[in-house]
């Protein structure tokens, strides 16, 4: 009775005792060194993916006119705003002339007393005229007589000298009707000179296209060459895109684009690469692009807004491809780890291209087919134990 | 020959066992509050393992880009790659930051990581979901420990971020979880100003006539302009060639670079003797009273126990038993209590470590050295529970 009773209690004891020894070699076995690591696989597969180039860049107008003037001056008036479609050749503003009008008037004065100065040149060539012809006929007529002998020699002479005088009278009042046209034609072109610099201190649109900006205002002194107003063409829109030079390559003209914009996060935009440009950004390790809209959107983005750019490129040709988590590195080389039997080991590969959605090519290294190790608990050594799952994490991917 | 210590633990083994158990959970507590001290060294060591560098290149004069602020110019890693012996030089920016999602804050450390090619310093080793970053802005991928999941989408400064891919066991060195984020987007997070302060910044540079002449027009935008770039990072990671000592290729970026580099072990030593110094010998301070306190419970409750027994033994020592017997019998007594503690606790630590907010590291050798400790301590305590069961009167046994 008495050992049935002692047995009972060895029982019991080894009842609670056994399963905490067991607990323990459990718990020995599962955390620790001695505990084998959770991955899940994958095989690797042959097939094509489509690359593709990511970027951001702003949206900028192609063709933005800076309106300013040529000479520095005081704005006289500015007559649009920021968003006021314009037409070619209209005017925007105008610097204050100063005394450039005046001068103006001035020469139209001028103009009038050439004019007199020609009408009273002319009528000294007729006086002059008149005089010419009487004197020539004088002298005439004291030929004839001196022939005769009515009239003495020297008399004669003297009225051929006032004839010849006469001539040069003449020639002299036609002198002087010409210099008067021709002082008159320079007053003109003064004057013309002076429209032309009061037409230059007009702001005209060059173009049609919305006004961007309104700098300055009226009563302003403004340098020579200062923005006043600028215009931009809006139906010339583009985004300046950046790509990180590592991963341009394949980037060129003519590829579609998808363009979204950083106020419309849900809609994107069709667009093609314009041009990739000849000079990339030496600072920022950035090569830059241009992309046009496809169709424009229906209300004008902002000119400098953030757009996110990916640049589809054509499919590859079918070849072993890899996720990209699956890559690691060992000893300076780049690899995967393949699962075979429960035990890893690590086979370095040769990568290419990769698409956006972290599936990598492999040139070299690998076979379609082989298993690889995709996620893991931890970083993975060789001959390390490893328990296969299906998922590490607990929400499922979406 | 039957075992009286067994004998003597069938008979009251409820009490037994629940000593043990309560034995277990203080040891247990001792074995997590090492694990505790080993996790913040860990901690500084993984976050060491995790960017890959053999060197680490800061500003002169600072303790590298995780014990002190530390800014260079980001094209420096050219110039750096060009050197002797570098086989890898990436660019890298460290913040900490408070992030928020669905309502509650997590706090991380924002790491900006060269993610245009693969296999750069910096760049998380492993991954338990999803994918590494290959958009060079706007994708993140975050330690497990933030609580985020792939596709949710975190605010982090002025931009928006999508988790692209989840790892595990990356975290600063004051275990904070890591976020990994593209190299230009961190910068920006770190360097560029929030609106409102480029805002200001433009108001009061406009406000300035030094910059605001008006003979000059275009000055103020060039200013502006100039004051809202963000050519820094943190540090230069660098990955050495084969057949060069660390310090062969540090010497010469110190010397001709104008740079502090740091080799591994001096960055550890910065890490672990510096950074988390205090705060570790607090814990290790800790952790040493908790030892004697555990110590002396232990030694206690074997006391307790033969003191209970000592009517026992008395009547043992009144037939005859020999010292020996008695003394034996108290021995394995305190030896299996101390095994029960001893198992009670790992599993305990075990079970609850994980539950921890910063990691816990359950070292095999510390757990050994507990062992240990825990039976030499057990032996101590029922040298002095037999010196007092030894010394008493086997009369007591028919005395009252």
């Amino acid at each position: 009775m008495n050992i049935m009773q002692m047995n009972r209690r060895t029982l019991l004891m080894i009842a609670v005792l056994a399963p905490l020894f067991i607990l323990f070699i459990y718990v020995g076995m599962t955390s620790g060194p001695l505990a084998p690591v959770s991955v899940t696989t994958a095989t690797v597969e042959s097939r094509s993916i489509s690359p593709a180039l990511f970027g951001i860049g702003t949206i900028e107008a192609r063709y933005a006119y800076k309106i300013g003037p040529t000479a520095p001056g005081r704005l006289k008036e500015i007559n649009v705003d920021v968003g006021d479609s314009v037409e070619q050749g209209q005017l925007l503003g105008k610097m204050n002339p100063i005394d450039l009008d005046d001068r103006i008037t001035a020469q139209d004065l001028s103009i009038k007393r050439a004019k007199s100065a020609i009408l009273v040149a002319k009528a000294q060539v007729n006086e002059a005229l008149a005089r010419s012809s009487f004197a020539q006929s004088q002298a005439n007529r004291y030929k004839k007589l001196l022939q005769i002998k009515s009239v003495s020699a020297e008399l004669y002479e003297s009225k051929r000298q006032e004839s010849e005088i006469a001539t040069s009278g003449l020639a002299t009042a036609r002198a002087n009707l010409s210099s008067s046209e021709q002082e008159l034609s320079r007053i003109r072109a003064d004057r013309e000179g002076l429209i032309s610099q009061s037409d230059n201190l007009s702001l005209v649109a060059p173009t049609k296209g919305i006004i961007s900006g309104r700098y300055t205002e009226a009563g302003t002194t403004v340098m020579a060459g200062q923005t006043v107003v600028e215009m931009i063409d809006p139906d010339s829109l583009w985004v300046n895109v950046r790509f990180d030079q590592q991963q341009s390559s394949g980037l060129r003209a003519g590829l579609p684009a998808q363009i979204k914009l950083r106020s419309q996060n849900q809609q994107s935009f069709q667009g093609q690469v314009l041009r990739v440009e000849v000079l990339a950004d030496a600072v920022t390790e950035e090569v830059l692009a241009k992309v046009l809209f496809k169709t424009s959107p229906d209300t004008l983005p902002p000119i400098g807004e953030l757009t996110e750019i990916t640049v589809a490129l054509p499919p590859m040709s079918a070849l072993p491809v890899v996720p990209n988590a699956s890559l690691h590195q060992l000893n300076g080389q780049t690899g995967v780890w393949l699962i075979d039997d429960g035990k890893t080991s690590f086979a370095a590969v040769k990568i290419g291209t990769s698409s956006l959605d972290g599936q990598v090519q492999i040139l070299d290294g690998l076979n379609t087919g082989d298993k690889i190790v995709v996620y893991s608990q931890q970083e993975l050594k060789s001959s390390r134990r490893v328990k296969t799952v299906d998922r590490l994490t607990k929400e499922p991917q979406s | 020959m039957i075992s009286l210590a067994g004998r003597d633990i069938v008979h009251s083994w409820g009490k037994f066992v629940f000593t043990g158990i309560g034995l277990g959970l203080l040891i247990g507590v001792t074995l997590t509050m090492a694990g505790v001290y080993r996790g913040m060294v860990d901690d500084a060591r993984t976050l060491l393992n995790n960017s890959g560098a053999d060197l680490w290149v800061v500003q002169q004069g600072t303790l590298g880009p995780y014990a002190e602020a530390s800014s260079l110019y980001d094209d420096e890693y050219r110039g750096i790659l060009s050197m002797a012996g570098v086989k890898q030089a990436a660019n890298v920016t460290y913040l900490t930051s408070q992030i928020s999602q669905d309502g509650h804050d997590v706090r991380v450390m924002v790491v900006g990581i060269v993610t245009a090619s693969h296999g750069q310093p910096g760049q998380p080793e492993f991954l338990l979901a999803g994918r590494h970053i290959t958009r060079n802005h706007y994708e993140a991928v975050a330690d497990i420990k933030t609580g985020f999941n792939i596709g949710d989408e975190v605010q982090i400064r002025r931009h928006t971020y999508k988790i692209v891919g989840l790892t595990k066991r990356m975290v600063s060195s004051g275990g904070d979880p890591m976020l990994f984020i593209p190299i230009k987007d961190a910068q920006e997070a770190q360097f560029l100003k929030d609106n409102d302060a480029i805002v200001k910044q433009r108001r009061r540079t406009a406000a300035n006539p030094a910059f605001n002449k008006p003979s000059v027009p275009g000055l103020l935008e060039a200013v502006i302009a100039s004051q809202s770039v963000n050519p820094f990072v943190n540090a230069i990671l660098v990955q050495i060639k084969p057949g060069f000592t660390p310090e062969q290729v540090a010497e010469p970026i110190r010397r001709w670079k104008r740079f502090q580099v740091y080799t591994r072990a001096q960055m550890e030593t910065i890490l672990i003797e510096k950074l988390i110094k205090t705060a570790a010998k607090q814990i290790a301070m800790f952790l040493v009273i908790l030892s004697i306190v555990s110590a002396a419970i232990v030694a206690f409750i074997i006391y307790t126990l033969t003191i209970g027994k000592i009517r026992e033994i008395a009547v043992l020592k009144l037939i005859g038993t020999k010292s020996s017997t008695i003394a034996g019998m108290i021995l394995q007594q305190a030896i299996g209590l101390g095994m029960i503690g001893f198992v009670v606790g790992k599993i305990a630590a075990t079970f609850w470590a994980p539950v921890f907010p910063k990691h816990i590291l359950l070292e095999p050798a510390d757990t050994l050295t507990g062992f240990i400790l825990i039976m030499v301590i057990c032996v101590l305590a029922s040298l002095i529970a037999i010196h007092a069961a030894l010394k008493v009167d086997p009369a007591e046994a028919i005395g009252g």
